[in-house]
């Protein structure tokens, strides 16, 4: 039996890249330097759409002194590869967004790098351009593909077009949401050093170091092995990093290929919101029959997303949203239509959540309204409609575990004080100003990629030990602030029966590490950590094969058998594959099955205060509870859901884009508002723990969870609060403020 | 996108007299430049054309906070941080106090000067109100002299102010006159902290005996200056407090402001704001 | 192409060692820190006063290093986050967000702990409303927030146990 101090899964052990952290050490890509090194800019597009004409190169600048490339620079595609090749990576005779890329500047002197952007004009013939989903998809023009449309999905359960005539109720209603920055605090940059002999390697920050050696190898039609992609220290990505460091490095590197000296590019704050990926925004309609007793007998759904200018992720997005419209709820005849489209704007992409905070807030506020008409509190409509065990959800995934969802929400309620509050609230509203409101919302989040995207995915961890011992994991995931260092770390020394200190993280280098898939969808922990865990006894087992170590033994005592196994057989590791369970099978032309294997389920409950006299929202007090199969490490996995509803938070009340013809025009952060320590509430979190099987000591995936549940919960407060029928995120105070007025006229 | 940095000069040109005589020789090819925290906004937005500035952030002539028994005065470079912390600022000035607390954050207020915000005259700028309501006074000072102005009617239009080309603003006078004035602020921003205003109202009134005998209300971001409302003060001035005024001073205030559209907010919301907290500040003074 | 001002030469204490660097007038105390002193601890998140991951303590008082040019820096005792921890031992906020996981992404931590231990320096034992206040100028996208009271708060009985 290994003996330890105490267990380390469970345990909230110091983040392991901690220290270099609070030092001001930790090394971030603009920290980095390297010898003979020239900055990289950009030049945009002004307009939305159009033909470029000419490209003016102002007087007043050495051009001579700087490196220039444009699209006829680049060795082989011109495109950013992801799931398809439609987005180029500079704009050649068209451009369908502002900010397009089109040229790309590089010096050594990065103040007059910026004098010389400023002094390159992109003639273009503007052409008319598209900027909502509707115009989109009436075709006012036709900007990508065929008729605009990226991807779409159809899911049918049983047979909605039966119900709605003998329905008691039907309800309908329709809900939006807007695009939201993800604000990481440390904006996009990366550094390419490339050159036709040596291949292309780039460091920077970024969440999927094989995603950008994909778009790299496409982009210079190099073999693999000559192309090299390093993760530095990444300060936050939330799925802005997901994609768009694809497009940030081919720009880095060909510049660093037409130069052959290492280039930097580091975003100023305005860039990095102005050119780079949002939120899809999004329009969801429901119509939902529902019997006098409160059960739901038929929804509808009609799920749309604004894609921007390229299709980049946005099937993905879009199918995450439709599989999670409709809920943790059991309703027998269900038919979700969902299409994501093309309009002229920067293309949206991936940010936590993706999509499914999109849907979930039309669902939650949608039902909420739905126990409105018909006459029954709010909880106990959903109490009535909760899926349970051996029940499917609308894409017929049947739930094999035992849940008990009305137990989950009457735990946040009592956390919450939400039915006497609920009752106090509405005394006290009635003589004052400041008007007190308390919502919730119940939900469910899929971890991994969907239905066959892990198999797909097919990634791989390597677990090895070293002649002295120490353990290190080799993982394409990145640490980008959620704690995958830690994690990792503390799974492989359970399952060695070792101290964290003997672990060691490798830094993901696609030379070095495998390909472990992005680093996204809330699959970290439980996909890879598996990979981890898996590899880790293999290790072992390796050890114990060869009898160089006995069951039973302690961390002393690893290095040792370590050393004589190495000398007698060579090296010591084990590389371990994704298996996709057997059981779980997904129809991907149906759109139905086994979505995801495992949700985490959980209830949020915020309570609001709103000042009637200047429609100003506050949240006071917000509790989370969720069950997320095992918490690895508690300090950790509360860290993720608090600044997940701080962000939750933003969404519903302050992060607002305000566009004008397809540009973002508060790309500042005096304009562009987060939340401040002072408008965060008290985030009281808990967990439950229902074991995952399949996941590392149990564990499911939990980074995105809060982003669903977090907005609707508020909006429903403010609904309590006031009466106002919010259909909308952000409840900016200017659109609440009418709503209120329109209520008291 | 980046100003060219390279090409910007900042001197510091001596003492006082010696860099009033550098503005005064060239005027407006040196401009004063305090604490930064508007100017290098600018500069890294490539959005300040001035290259030429004079630091006058050294000059032990503008700053300190002298105490008078009719007045007190302040330097112009007197920071936000400074002004929270003066004990008499704190018990006879409070708007200024809470507007200073208001500003931005800790490390701006450490910075920031009420010289700087009075010359940069952003009509959001959360001080201006409050030394609208406390008939703040300023000091202007060049080579050729030095000359007192009221600060209400100090601007000319959209951040101009009437500030000339080799002049310095030296002090702020503050007349120790409202102590036993009720005196309310309050600003509505984009957030709780860090937030540029979208209404801002500071408002004092001498109330006796159920009739308010004199009042001075100044409210932010309405109009391409702060704005003293001085049409709403005379509805409300001499006047018992009763719904029927209270109204009347509302639609004078809706009439007195321009509010706009921004990206930060609406002129509808604006608006309606400024009624509101009229009527919140009236319904304070009447109790 | 546009003139270029002579740089000037800008004598100040930095972690308590007194530096002379070179720099143009109006440059960025924040650029000067970073490249021509070589101090990457600062870190720039906006460019424009309202992050706080540039975060300085100049003459003792927080500062947005993005916002001070480098004239003014003339003289200055300037700390940064690399002069917080003094012979390799932690500040005690600096433990405190270790252990009570005050850091995720790291990008504002060097700025979030300069304002704490600013905050401290002035008032030992503030109040949660006080701590609050005192980060306001600071954002922080992964935590919340919490995290960061909760170790700011954990510091302070940890000094006053000292």
């Amino acid at each position: 039996m290994p003996t330890l101090e105490a267990p380390v899964i469970g345990t909230s052990v110091p983040r392991t890249e901690g220290r270099g952290k609070v030092l001001g050490s930790a090394r971030y890509v603009d920290d980095l330097v390297f010898p003979n090194m020239l900055f990289g800019a950009t030049v945009r597009s002004p307009v939305a759409r159009g033909r470029i004409r000419a490209i003016h190169f102002e007087t007043g600048i050495p051009w001579s002194e700087f490196t220039i490339a444009t699209a006829k620079d680049i060795p082989s595609k011109n495109c950013v590869a992801l799931l398809i090749e439609d987005q180029p990576c500079l704009a050649e005779q068209a451009v369908n967004h502002p900010e397009e890329a089109v040229v790309l500047l590089a010096h050594p002197d990065k103040y007059l790098l910026e004098q010389a952007r400023r002094s390159v004009r992109i003639e273009i013939d503007p052409l008319p351009a598209i900027f909502t989903a509707t115009d989109s998809l009436a075709r006012k023009q036709v900007i990508w593909g065929e008729d605009n449309v990226f991807k779409s999905f159809h899911v049918e359960k049983g047979d909605v077009d039966t119900v709605w005539r003998n329905a008691d109720f039907v309800v309908e209603g329709q809900y939006e949401t807007g695009a939201q920055e993800q604000l990481y605090i440390e904006p996009q940059g990366m550094i390419a050093q490339a050159s036709p002999s040596e291949g292309v390697t780039v460091w920077g920050s970024l969440q999927c170091p094989y995603y950008v050696h994909k778009a790299l190898v496409r982009l210079f039609g190099l073999p693999k092995d000559r192309v090299r992609v390093v993760q530095t220290e990444t300060g936050g990505g939330f799925g802005g990093k997901e994609e768009y460091p694809s497009m940030l490095a081919c720009h880095a590197a060909l510049l660093a290929w037409k130069s052959a000296r290492p280039v930097k590019i580091i975003y100023d704050r305005a860039e990095d919101m102005a050119a780079t990926t949002k939120r899809h925004p999004s329009e969801t309609r429901h119509r939902t029959a529902v019997s006098r007793e409160g059960k739901l007998l038929a929804m509808e759904i009609d799920f749309t997303l604004d894609g921007g200018a390229y299709q980049t992720l946005s099937p993905v997005v879009l199918s995450r949203g439709t599989i999670h419209a409709a809920g943790p709820y059991h309703c027998p005849n269900v038919r979700i239509r969902s299409r994501v489209v093309a309009t002229n704007t920067p293309p949206h992409g991936a940010f936590r959540g993706f999509g499914a905070p999109q849907s979930v807030f039309a669902l939650e506020r949608h039902l909420d309204r739905v126990a409105r008409v018909i006459g029954l509190p709010p909880d106990e409509l959903r109490r009535r409609n909760f899926i349970q065990q051996g029940q499917a959800l609308a894409v017929r995934q049947v739930i094999h575990e035992k849940v008990d969802l009305g137990r989950l929400m009457d735990r946040a309620f009592e956390l919450s004080g939400y039915h006497a509050k609920r009752t106090r609230f509405q005394q006290e509203n009635q003589q004052s100003a400041i008007k007190k409101g308390i919502g919730f919302a119940t939900f469910l989040h899929g971890a991994g990629f969907t239905g066959s995207g892990e198999e797909y995915l097919a990634s791989e961890a390597i677990v090895e030990a070293t002649r002295e011992g120490r353990v290190r994991i080799l993982a394409g995931s990145t640490e980008i602030g959620q704690g995958t260092n830690t994690v990792f770390t503390q799974i492989a020394a359970e399952a060695l029966g070792l101290n964290c200190d003997q672990i060691e993280i490798m830094q993901p280098d696609t030379a070095l590490v495998p390909n472990s898939g992005p680093t996204v969808a809330s699959r970290t922990t439980m996909i890879v950590g598996k990979l981890v865990e898996s590899a880790a006894r293999a290790v072992q087992q390796s050890l114990f094969s060869s009898g160089v170590l006995e069951p039973g033994y302690g961390p002393e005592d690893f290095p040792d058998a370590c050393r004589q196994y190495i000398d007698k057989f060579g090296a010591l590791q084990a590389l371990v594959k994704y298996q996709h369970p057997q059981d779980l099978h997904w129809d991907d032309e149906r759109y139905q099955g086994d979505a995801y294997g495992a949700y985490a389920w959980a209830t949020y409950v915020a309570e609001v205060s709103v000042d009637t006299h200047t429609a100003e929202v506050r949240v006071e007090d917000f509790v989370a509870v969720q069950e997320v199969g095992k918490v690895i490490n508690p300090v950790l996995a509360a860290g993720q859901i608090e600044g997940g509803v701080a962000q939750g938070i933003g969404f519903a009340l302050y992060e607002n884009v305000v566009w004008q013809e397809g540009r973002m025009v508060n790309g500042q952060m005096t304009n562009y508002i987060v939340a401040t320590s002072m408008d965060v509430p008290p985030i009281r979190v808990f967990f439950e723990e229902t074991p995952y099987a399949r996941g590392p000591a149990g564990a499911k995936g939990i980074g995105e969870l809060p982003l669903d549940g977090t907005a609707p919960a508020i909006a429903n407060a403010i609904a309590n609060a006031t009466g106002a029928d919010i259909r909308r995120v952000p409840v900016t105070p200017e659109t609440l403020l009418e709503i209120l007025e329109s209520i008291d006229a | 996108m980046r100003s060219y940095v390279p090409e910007y000069e900042m001197e510091e040109a001596g003492d006082l007299s010696a860099t009033l005589e550098r503005m005064a020789r060239e005027p407006g090819v040196w401009k004063p430049f305090a604490g930064g925290t508007d100017l290098m906004v600018l500069l890294e937005a490539g959005k300040l054309p001035h290259r030429k500035y004079v630091s006058i952030w050294k000059l032990p002539e503008l700053r300190g906070i002298e105490v008078a028994p009719e007045h007190v005065m302040l330097g112009a470079l007197t920071t936000y941080a400074e002004v929270r912390r003066h004990g008499i600022l704190a018990r006879e000035f409070p708007l200024l106090c809470h507007a200073a607390a208001e500003t931005g954050s800790i490390a701006t207020q450490n910075r920031g000067t009420l010289g700087g915000n009075i010359a940069n005259a952003s009509p959001a700028a959360d001080s201006p109100p409050a030394l609208l309501v406390y008939d703040a006074e300023l000091e202007l000072i060049s080579a050729s002299g030095s000359r007192w102005v009221p600060y209400h009617g100090f601007w000319s239009g959209y951040k101009q102010t009437d500030l000339r080309p080799d002049e310095l603003i030296r002090r702020i006078r503050l007349p120790r006159s409202k102590t036993d004035w009720k005196q309310v602020y309050r600003k509505v921003g984009t957030r709780r902290a860090q937030a540029i205003s979208k209404v801002c109202l500071a408002a004092a009134a001498r109330v006796s005996q159920g009739q308010i005998r004199d009042v001075r209300i100044a409210v932010g971001s309405v109009a391409p200056s702060v704005l003293r409302a001085v049409e709403t003060e005379k509805a409300l001035r001499g006047e018992r407090l009763t719904p029927a005024i209270l109204q009347v001073a509302q639609t004078t205030l809706a009439r007195e402001i321009a509010p706009i559209d921004d990206m930060r907010s609406t002129a509808r919301y604006r608006r309606r704001i400024a009624q509101n907290l009229l009527a919140s500040f009236c319904e304070t003074i009447s109790t | 192409m546009p003139e270029t001002v002579r740089r000037i030469r800008v004598q100040c204490e930095i972690n308590r060692r007194p530096v002379t660097l070179q720099a143009f007038p109006m440059e960025r105390l924040l650029d000067v820190l970073r490249e021509r002193a070589g101090l990457t601890g600062t870190k720039e998140g906006c460019g424009e006063g309202e992050c706080g991951a540039c975060s300085v303590e100049m003459d003792g008082a927080l500062v947005n290093s993005c916002l001070v040019p480098a004239l003014q820096a003339q003289g200055a005792k300037i700390r940064t986050i690399e002069g917080v921890a003094r012979d390799n031992r932690l500040h005690a906020v600096q433990q405190a967000f270790l252990t009570h996981g005050g850091a995720q992404c790291g990008i504002c931590t060097p700025g979030m702990i300069l304002a704490a231990v600013n905050l401290l320096a002035q008032n030992p034992q503030p109040s949660e409303p006080e701590i609050r206040e005192g980060l306001a100028g600071n954002l922080c996208r992964c935590t919340g927030y919490t995290k960061i009271f909760e170790s700011v708060v954990q510091a302070c009985r940890a000094r006053e146990r000292e």
